[in-house]
Order: structure tokens, then sequence, then C-alpha cells
């Protein structure tokens, strides 16, 4: 059995489905953090079988944590201050999302144009439907991660 | 530049600025040539990337008419997309050369992102298969100018109702009026896309689905009949049996009201018989009028010049 030590203040992403860690670590930016990230693969799990988990030593302010909505609603986000956790975040779908899926359309000019973002906006969020800001191509399928 | 609009979507403007804008349409048509030198010194860019006759003409027509010039071209082979220019690139070239541009490009999504790089406002002429707000806009103003008002009627679009953009674009703007009963008049294979009803049913809009255009013909105030394009269908099977399933003749014509007008956005193939040109009630070419009364309009609205012709025309009106 592998031992991480707590973290002071941070997060703790528990329950990401096993082997999606990676994903999630490059579509929150943890590259470019200054800081302490833990990454812990295949770790057992009663409700899971194998889970993935990620610890990250950080400014609670300082991440924006939205995307994880978009990627896996099942994901458990402990905020963690004063090495307790404090806050157990519910995820809320992002307004906008930049650089995490991309248009498949064909015809739309992100196809094409050189070095343009790759821009979805929340189009119903009952629906959890995302719509390409360029075209409004549909992008509405269940295991976005599997597509990040 | 900080005020710089864009057309790119007819649901950009409120619909009190929609109705400001009609108003000067209607005051252009009404007083045609107290507008003729409003933009004198002005130059309109129409950047096609995709022949389109009409719309073009349109374009520059409506700024000739304000006095002003147009540059531009007429396919993405004689512009600098050939040599593989960004979209971005060339709009930020164009706003050193004009004051305002109109854009037809194949890719949906090209004139919006001509619009976030530009100094200069973009009219979106057409994007692929996903915009076309000039015809829309067109569309309001003639059933404006005819019927008195933008709501209270009973409209039957019929045709290709599942791959018009023109129709999905005119429903959509129609939802923000009141009292609009919508009839789809299509074959199955063709009937209005699901997203369509579902966003109707929670606006709590009224509408009913039908197959022939017989049946619902003494109850239109409006009919907006679309042409079934080749280029949609998969195989020409499909569109050999399928393009002449509504034709509009003289026959259908006899069941209608009085009152009832017929649109199309044209080109028109054989959906409409030429037989109904002369009826009264066939609006389609005052149509094209009105696309050249929007588009002056919509030109002047977009370089902040409208209140000064708005007030002469309220002035000549004493």
């Amino acid at each position: 059995m592998l031992n991480i030590g707590k973290i002071e203040e941070g997060f703790v992403l528990d329950h990401i489905q096993a082997g999606k860690s990676m994903q999630i670590y490059k579509h929150l930016g943890l590259d470019k953090l200054d800081s302490t990230v833990a990454i812990i693969k295949n770790a057992k799990s009663k409700a899971m079988g194998k889970k993935d988990i990620l610890k990250i030593e950080c400014d609670i302010e300082s991440l924006d944590l939205d995307i994880l909505a978009y990627i896996d609603h099942n994901i458990t986000v402990n905020v963690i201050k004063d090495g307790e956790i404090i806050e157990k975040r519910s995820l809320v779908l992002p307004k906008q999302i930049t650089g995490v899926i991309k248009c498949h359309n064909p015809r739309c000019i992100s196809s094409i144009e050189q070095e343009l973002p790759q821009i979805f906006y929340l189009a119903d969020e009952k629906k959890e439907i995302y719509r390409c800001k360029y075209c409004d191509e549909k992008y509405s399928d269940g295991d976005a991660a599997a597509k990040v | 530049m900080n005020n710089l609009r864009h057309m790119m979507n007819p649901l950009d403007f409120s619909v009190e600025e929609l109705e400001a804008l009609f108003d000067v349409a209607n005051d252009i048509e009404n007083n045609m040539a107290a507008y003729s030198h409003k933009c004198d010194g002005k130059i309109l860019a129409t950047c096609f990337y995709e022949p389109s006759t009409r719309t073009r003409l349109s374009f520059e027509t409506a700024m000739l008419r304000l006095g002003g010039k147009t540059l531009g071209f007429a396919d993405a082979g004689s512009s600098s997309a050939a040599k593989g220019e960004s979209v971005a690139d060339t709009i930020r070239v164009i706003s050193c050369f004009a004051d305002i541009c109109a854009m037809r490009h194949p890719k949906e999504g090209a004139p919006m992102v001509a619009a976030s790089n530009s100094l200069i406002p973009v009219i979106n002429a057409g994007d692929g298969g996903h915009q076309h707000p000039t015809q829309t806009l067109t569309d309001l103003l003639t059933i404006r100018s005819l019927y008195g008002k933008l709501g209270d009627f009973t409209i039957g679009l019929c045709g290709d109702l599942k791959f018009g953009r023109t129709v999905h674009s005119l429903i959509n703007a129609l939802t923000r009026y009141t009292g609009i009963h919508f009839i789809f008049i299509s074959p199955k294979e063709l009937k209005v896309p699901d997203y369509i009803t579902e966003m109707l049913d929670s606006k709590g809009l009224t509408y009913e689905e039908v197959i022939k255009l017989e049946d619902v013909m003494p109850r239109l105030d409006f009919l907006y009949m679309t042409r079934v394009q080749k280029e949609r269908f998969f195989n020409e099977e499909d569109y050999i049996r399928l393009k002449n399933f509504y034709i509009l003749d003289k026959a259908k014509m006899e069941l209608a009201k009085e009152k009832m007008f017929i649109l199309h956005p044209l080109p028109r193939v054989n959906e409409i018989s030429v037989e109904i040109d002369s009826d009264p009630r066939a609006a389609y070419f005052k149509q094209v009028q009105y696309g050249l009364y929007v588009r002056m309009a919509l030109i002047l609205t977009l370089l902040d010049m409208t209140d000064a012709h708005m007030n002469e025309g309220l002035l000549r009106e004493f």
C-alpha cells in the first residue's frame, strides 16, 4: 500500500475514473502550476473497483475546476484548508469551454482557420448540451473524458 | 471603435432594434431619393468566398443606392484565400480599405471570426448552412410591410424544412413575436428538425405538421415556399422523387385566402409555377425589393448613421 501524505491547502479530486487522471491533470493546467501534485492511479475503490485520485497543493482560489463538471460529474472535489476538508464542492457546468473538445463539423471555420481556439458554449444546461461558438454544432456525448 | 456592431445572427438585434431598422427600411422605400448621398465617400467591401449573385448584387446595389462605393471579390479563387490567407488576416487588411464589409463564406462561423478581428462592421452574408441573417431580416420586413405588423397570423412553411437554413432562421426570429401559428408542410423525409419543434414547445407556441399543402391553404396568411436543393441529398434518386412533391400552382391558389401572401427566398426552380407570378398574392419579387431596403437600412445602422436620416425622413412627413 502506497501512502501519500496530507496536504495543508488545496484540493483532493477523488473518484476519478481509473486511467483518466492524466487527462484531468492536463486540462486543469496542472503542468503549469508550481506546486506539489500527487497523481494516484488505479487505487482500490469499493464503489468503482479502481479509481484515480489527484492531490493538489495550492491556493484554493487559484484553480478553476469548472471543467471537471464537463469531463466527469462523478468526481468528488474535496477542498482542503489547514489539513482538513472544509468543503465538498459541487461541480457546475462551465458556461464556456476552450481548448478541451474539438468541433467535428467539417464545414466549421475552426477546421481550417489557423490558430483558432476551439470554443464551445453551454447551450442547454438541463440537457448538458454544448455548441460550437462558430458553427453552433452540438457536442453532447456523455463520456467527455474519453474525448479530451 | 468601442461601439462597433456586426450582424451575425438576426437575434443579435433586439425586437426594438429590429423595429427601428425596419422603420428606416420603410422610410427608404418611401423616400429613396433622400438617401442617395447618405454614404458618400463610404466603401462597402463584399468578400464573397463562394458565388452568390443575388446576395452580392443586393449588397452592392444597397451601397451604390446610398451613394457609396463597393470593392471586393466574388469567389475564393480570386482572393488571397487561394494563397492560404486566414479569414482573420483578410479582414484585418480589408479593415484598412473599407468602412463596412459583407462576407459570404462556405465555412460556418467564418464571418464571426472576421468580426472578432475587424476594425469595421461585418455583415454575415451567409456562412454555409449556418446563418444568412439578411435573408431573415428581408423576410421579417416583407411580412411587416405587407401585413402591417409582425404577429397575429398563420404562416405555412412548405418544402424542404429539414435542411432549409432560411426556414429555421425565420422560425427562430418569429418566436419573439406573439400570436403566430406555424404550419409545417413537408414530406416526412424533409420535416422540420426536432430541435425546432422542441423550441416551439418550450416557448408555448402553436404549430402543426402536415403532409398536404391543399389541406391547410385556406387558413394561411403567409405561405413561405422553399426549394428542394439537390446538394442536400445523398443520392439523386431521393432528390428526383421529392423535388416535385410540393408545387404551388393555380389550382392550389384557388383554395387560398384573397389576402394571403406567397414568399420565397429564391432562386425558385419549379416549386412555384410561373403562372402564379401574375397573381397579386405572389410577393416573392417584392421580397427581393425589401431585401435591398433592409440591407440599405442595415448598412446605415451599422455605420451608426440612421438618426440623421430618420430625422430627415420625419421632417419630410410634416
